[in-house]
């Protein structure tokens, strides 16, 4: 069967459509506070022409990052949460799915894609910090677990792009689990032989972290991006003392051994593409 | 003395009375049988009352009743013979995971939990039962001994987390409990996990992938702890008692969500009240479940174990 066809069967977004920014709007930089049109942002994966600063986005500027002509097919869009602890805290667990639903766009806190880079075809599973902080319950654990799924049945790499504050407190240990699942899931991937590419992006932190986002056999890290098991404040809290001075940022995991290299987002996709050339069994 | 919680002040009241009743009885040989009987009863009655309807908070508290057994308690009782063993082979040995081969009767098998220490001293020395990643890598290096020489392995776990420290995040906390989650889910020989006291978050769960999972009937096993669950959700550790209802942390929630196999029972009041009890049972769960887990292949023995762990969640 041909990749097209499938493209063709699938759901088809063209992110650039929907996510042009007016050409008039500025943004300001969070680092270096120089003002840049949000079209030139956009246009630049999202990185500021003065300082490098990698702004926070989500899987729609990620898919238009990574593949080609901005086709791709999005796996099991439509799954979203149940409520199976009925959790209640200031709000219903239901309502605040639904008021994050309505406020993002999203369906959950993760979307998995099939698509093309570089010609190369790869299984991205990519996170939205905007959707209750990106956290892990069982919809981004059954998405990721499907992916492994998609990418061990069509023998594709896999790509998680990582950007979560960890397990979803509302699903209790069923968000626990999800850990246990998908590095389970992993260890069948490596088994066969695919590779898998772990991305981690400003935050990664907790649950997600103490899983696949570690699991890579290529750990990578956009610049300056907090990563931890722990978060600073925690941490702060038991030794009381103040932390060193580019604690649990990727420059940090790289000194450290954890991490295999630093990408900056504008180089992401062909150093990609390279890596996985350079991988292809005859 | 017996230390009580807050929660069974009625019944070591009453305790207290009976015995001063018996006390009466014996030193002025005036008849008391009845009236001892009656409060016997009553006491029963009261016992049953209490501990029968523990809440959800309750059920936390007993799990860290600093009298309960830990690791090390099981495992010297439940084993004919123990070699601890120590060290991750890195950078150093981790007192707050133990580990080492036991036997009982002619089944060598690896033990790994999470100690906790007793008194003041000892509580610091196992850090509380915190591991920082070289526990968690000592673990792993037992375990995937454990698979080369083909001896099935039991955790027992019992931890309030992994360690949120300086050195754990330099170290690598975070790929540590990563790396065990993997390792175990392929593991070829039996694994047999046990929560015994608290079973907080990723830190219990790095020694948590087994063929079975099992949770004392007084323990505790979430993402995360109630009074840390308090003070994000409403800002402050006082809804401690709402968030242990909220989180569905207990043997019997977990059993209803699919997440463990089964409950093993404990004596009224508590593993602590009657902790040879408690060995007992325990021991008899692990010898029943290893001699139908090695009736397996260890092929079909990693699938079973995948599918059980890739089916748990809800989606809508
Ligand atoms: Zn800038």
């Amino acid at each position: 069967m041909s990749w097209f066809k499938r493209v063709k069967e699938g759901i088809v977004t063209r992110t650039e459509e929907k996510k042009e920014a007016p050409d008039g709007l500025f943004v300001k930089c969070p680092s270096c506070k120089k003002m840049a049109t949000a079209k030139v942002i956009h246009e630049h994966q999202h990185v500021c022409l003065n300082c490098a600063h990698h702004f926070q986005v989500g899987s729609a500027e990620y898919f238009h990052i990574l593949f080609d002509e901005d086709q791709f097919t999005e796996l099991d869009a439509n799954l979203v949460s149940g409520d199976p602890l009925q959790f209640t805290d200031t709000k219903a667990y239901p309502d605040r799915i639904k008021a994050s639903i309505e406020k993002t766009g999203l369906k959950d806190a993760i979307r998995t894609a099939h698509g093309k880079v570089e010609g190369q075809d790869l299984v991205v599973a990519c996170m939205d910090f905007n959707f209750i902080g990106g956290s892990m319950g069982s919809v981004m654990g059954e998405k990721i677990a499907r992916a492994i799924d998609y990418s061990l049945e069509h023998k594709m790499p896999l790509m998680i792009i990582s950007k979560s504050g960890g397990a979803r407190m509302m699903e209790g240990a069923l968000s626990l689990m999800q850990m246990a699942k998908t590095s389970a899931k992993l260890a069948l991937l490596s088994q066969a032989r695919i590779p898998y590419f772990s991305l981690m992006t400003d935050p990664t932190t907790g649950g997600v972290t103490a899983s696949f986002a570690m699991l890579g056999d290529f750990n990578m890290a956009e610049p300056n991006a907090l990563i931890g098991f722990a978060g600073p404040r925690v941490i702060k809290e038991t030794i009381g003392k103040d932390l060193p001075k580019g604690f649990q940022r990727a420059e940090f995991l790289v000194d450290h051994g954890f991490l295999d290299f630093i990408v900056d987002r504008r180089e992401l996709k062909h150093k990609l593409a390279t890596l996985i050339r350079m991988l292809k069994q005859d | 003395m017996e230390l009580e919680l807050d929660f069974e002040k009625p019944v070591v009241e009453l305790k207290k009375k009976l015995e001063e009743l018996k006390h009466t009885e014996a030193t002025s040989k005036v008849d008391l049988s009845a009236a001892i009987r009656e409060m016997e009863a009553k006491l029963l009655e009261l016992q049953q009352q209490v501990y029968g309807n523990l809440t959800r908070w309750q059920r936390v508290q007993l799990s860290r009743h600093p009298e309960r057994p830990y690791a090390l308690d099981f495992i010297q009782a439940i084993c004919d013979d123990f070699i601890e063993l120590f060290g991750d082979r890195t950078i150093a040995d981790d007192k707050a995971m133990v580990g080492g081969f036991g036997r009982i009767g002619n089944e060598t098998i690896m033990f790994i939990g999470q100690q906790k220490g007793r008194d003041t001293k000892s509580r610091k020395l196992r850090n509380f039962g915190m591991a920082n990643p070289e526990g968690y890598r000592k673990a792993l290096r037992l375990m995937k001994m454990a698979e080369k020489f083909n001896k099935p392995i039991v955790t027992l776990i019992d931890t309030p987390g992994a360690f949120p420290g300086l050195e754990a995040e330099e170290r690598g906390q975070g790929e540590a409990i990563a790396r065990n989650l993997l390792e175990m889910s392929v593991l070829k020989v039996p694994v047999i996990c046990i929560v015994i006291g608290e079973g907080a978050s990723g830190g219990a769960l790095g020694i948590g992938i087994g063929d079975k999972v099992y949770m004392l009937e007084n323990t505790w096993y979430s993402v995360i702890s109630p009074e840390s669950c308090s003070s994000i959700l409403w800002r402050s550790w006082d809804h401690k008692e709402k968030a242990a209802e909220a989180l569905k942390l207990t043997a019997q929630d977990n059993l209803d969500l699919k997440l463990i196999d089964g409950i093993i029972e404990e004596p009224l009041g508590g593993a602590h009240k009657d902790p040879e009890a408690v060995f007992k049972a325990v021991k008899q769960v692990i010898q029943k479940d290893l001699k139908a887990l090695k009736a397996k292949e260890a092929d079909v023995r990693i699938e079973k174990r995948i599918k059980k762990f890739s089916s748990m969640g809800v989606v809508a």
